[in-house]
């Protein structure tokens, strides 16, 4: 069985044949489109290494169907910085050290990208922690990732104030 | 993973059609489904996505004053749905702790009834499982079996249903409407779910191919918006299923309770509505010694299924916690730890 289906990944437009109606989002991104920056860990839903965002909202790349997603806008890691200027939540990441190994570290990322869109958490630690309770990280890089995403919150606000100035 | 055809319906009475043959299943958000495929557990031929059918994704106002959330609103939507989350706030604090952001970002009204278990014996094809192979036996009888059910167990089954959202569901009366070949008809969510009794394959009253199309909350239930709250003992603190939770809800007036809700969660194969508690509560006045005969009569005929009699004085002292929070009244937003045992009774987190 062959299937055509679309994606926009990154804002750009794939046309995509599948021969096999069993692949995931994320087999698909990884082994089909080469965008291995989302990463494969537990493939269960469970560590949140394969986060990315569909129609704008975070969700577990694992666990969706391709085919469910034919026509979505998808947005990975590869896709968050402009040229050579990074992502505020990929700077900030950096800057607090939200990382020891890296390989949730895309995860992470989309995840918190996702949770500052969502506007729920405020400047509330707890929340924040609450929030990214989806990603984990083996080498405990939690207190350097609840302050990246909370500087990156403040960052981003701050830019949007100017961009409305 | 088996592979299977993969068919996308335009209508609801299309998906009934072609979900009605053996080895169908339906296919949402796919968070449970994709996984129980990988790992074999269950293997379905034909998966029908719903995901698209039109109508599916609202919450709406009827005009008796009860609200009906479509099958296909996600858990995330609902939760952060001012006007819902203001009238059902018990709800809301379920919904918000169960899973995490992203999977309820995807995971879907609909689907969080028809969940499967997490018993491991039956994740694990290499264990014997009644509800996996019916005739199999129970690897969790006499297995690991702490977290296992203490009410409406059988000899053949000891699971427990994983949801959250199903418990204040059921002390709210939620009726689930649900489309078959033959039409449309409604259930009481409280019947929805079966006891595993000798047939622990069968899990809840749909027929082949019917369809959740959705859910309704009565009237009634937004009465108890200033005193209902969500309590959930959880192994960690965040992204974990239930050891035990409780959901309560009180109708406060001078002083006295008009009347109560109590469900109780993740120590059944169904969300467990407790009666006989409520009828303790009704018209009493409130207090600890109350809450606690409440409790009591709510356990009343738990027995252990295993290495899990705990669970039986856990589950009595969280109902008596989960009133005594829903008396100090619901907080204006759900706490940051949704749901979480160790929040003081003021509603503020006290570990944070």
């Amino acid at each position: 069985m062959s299937v055509s289906m679309t994606l926009t990944v990154n804002g750009v437009r794939r046309a995509i044949t599948l021969d096999d109606p069993r692949v995931t989002l994320l087999d698909l991104l990884r082994e089909r489109l080469n965008l291995t920056g989302t990463k494969k860990g537990c493939d269960r839903g469970q560590c949140g290494a394969c986060t990315v965002l569909v129609e704008g909202r975070r969700i577990n790349s694992c666990l969706a169907l391709a085919l469910s997603h034919d026509g979505a806008d998808v947005l990975t890691i590869e896709g968050v910085a402009r040229g050579d200027r990074l992502h505020p939540v990929q700077e900030a990441f950096l800057a607090h050290d939200g990382l020891q190994c890296g390989f949730c570290t895309p995860g992470q990322i989309m995840s918190a990208i996702g949770l500052i869109g969502e506007a729920q958490a405020g400047d509330d630690p707890e929340r924040v922690r609450e929030g990214m309770s989806g990603n984990l990280c083996r080498c405990a890089a939690y207190q350097g990732i609840t302050e990246a995403v909370l500087e990156a919150q403040k960052a981003l606000a701050a830019a949007s104030r100017r961009e409305v100035a | 993973m088996k592979t299977f055809d993969y068919v996308r319906p335009a209508t609801v009475q299309e998906a009934v059609a072609v979900a009605s043959e053996p080895g169908a299943a339906y296919l949402a958000a796919g968070t449970n489904l994709l996984d129980l495929m990988k790992g074999a557990v269950i293997r379905p031929s034909r998966l029908v996505d719903i995901s698209r059918l039109p109508g599916l994704d609202q919450i709406e106002e009827l005009s008796d004053g009860s609200v009906r959330v479509g099958a296909l609103v996600r858990n995330a939507d609902l939760a952060h749905d001012r006007t819902f989350a203001r009238r059902f706030p018990a709800v809301a604090e379920a919904l918000l702790s169960g899973a995490s952001a992203q999977l309820r970002n995807a995971a879907t009204v609909g689907g969080n009834l028809m969940q499967r278990t997490r018993c491991a014996y039956f994740y694990d094809v290499a264990s014997a499982c009644n509800k996996r192979a019916p005739g199999a036996g129970c690897g969790a009888r006499g297995g690991e079996n702490r977290l296992h059910a203490v009410l409406g167990w059988s000899e053949s089954c000891i699971a427990t249903h994983p949801s959250d959202f199903c418990v204040p569901l059921v002390a709210f009366d939620a009726v689930v409407e649900i489309e078959g070949r033959a039409g449309r008809r409604e259930i009481p969510l409280e019947d929805f779910h079966r006891l595993p009794g000798d047939a622990p394959e069968r899990e809840s009253e749909l027929a082949p191919g019917e369809l959740i199309v959705a859910l309704r909350l009565p009237a009634e239930a937004a009465r108890f918006a200033p005193h209902a709250r969500y309590l959930k003992v959880r192994e960690r603190t965040s992204y974990a299923f239930a050891v035990v939770s409780a959901a309560a809800a009180l109708r406060v007036e001078n002083e006295m309770i008009a009347q109560a809700r109590v469900a109780l969660g993740g120590v059944a194969m169904k969300p467990w509505r407790a009666r006989a508690a409520e009828a303790i509560l009704s018209g009493a006045r409130p207090g600890a010694a109350l809450f606690r005969r409440a409790a009591e009569a709510a356990l009343a005929e738990a027995k252990p299924s295993g290495d899990n009699g705990f669970k039986i004085e856990l589950a009595r002292r969280i109902v008596a916690r989960a009133l005594t929070l829903a008396l100090a009244g619901t907080p204006a937003r759900v706490p940051a730890l949704p749901a979480s045992p160790f929040a003081a009774i003021s509603g503020d987190v006290i570990h944070a």
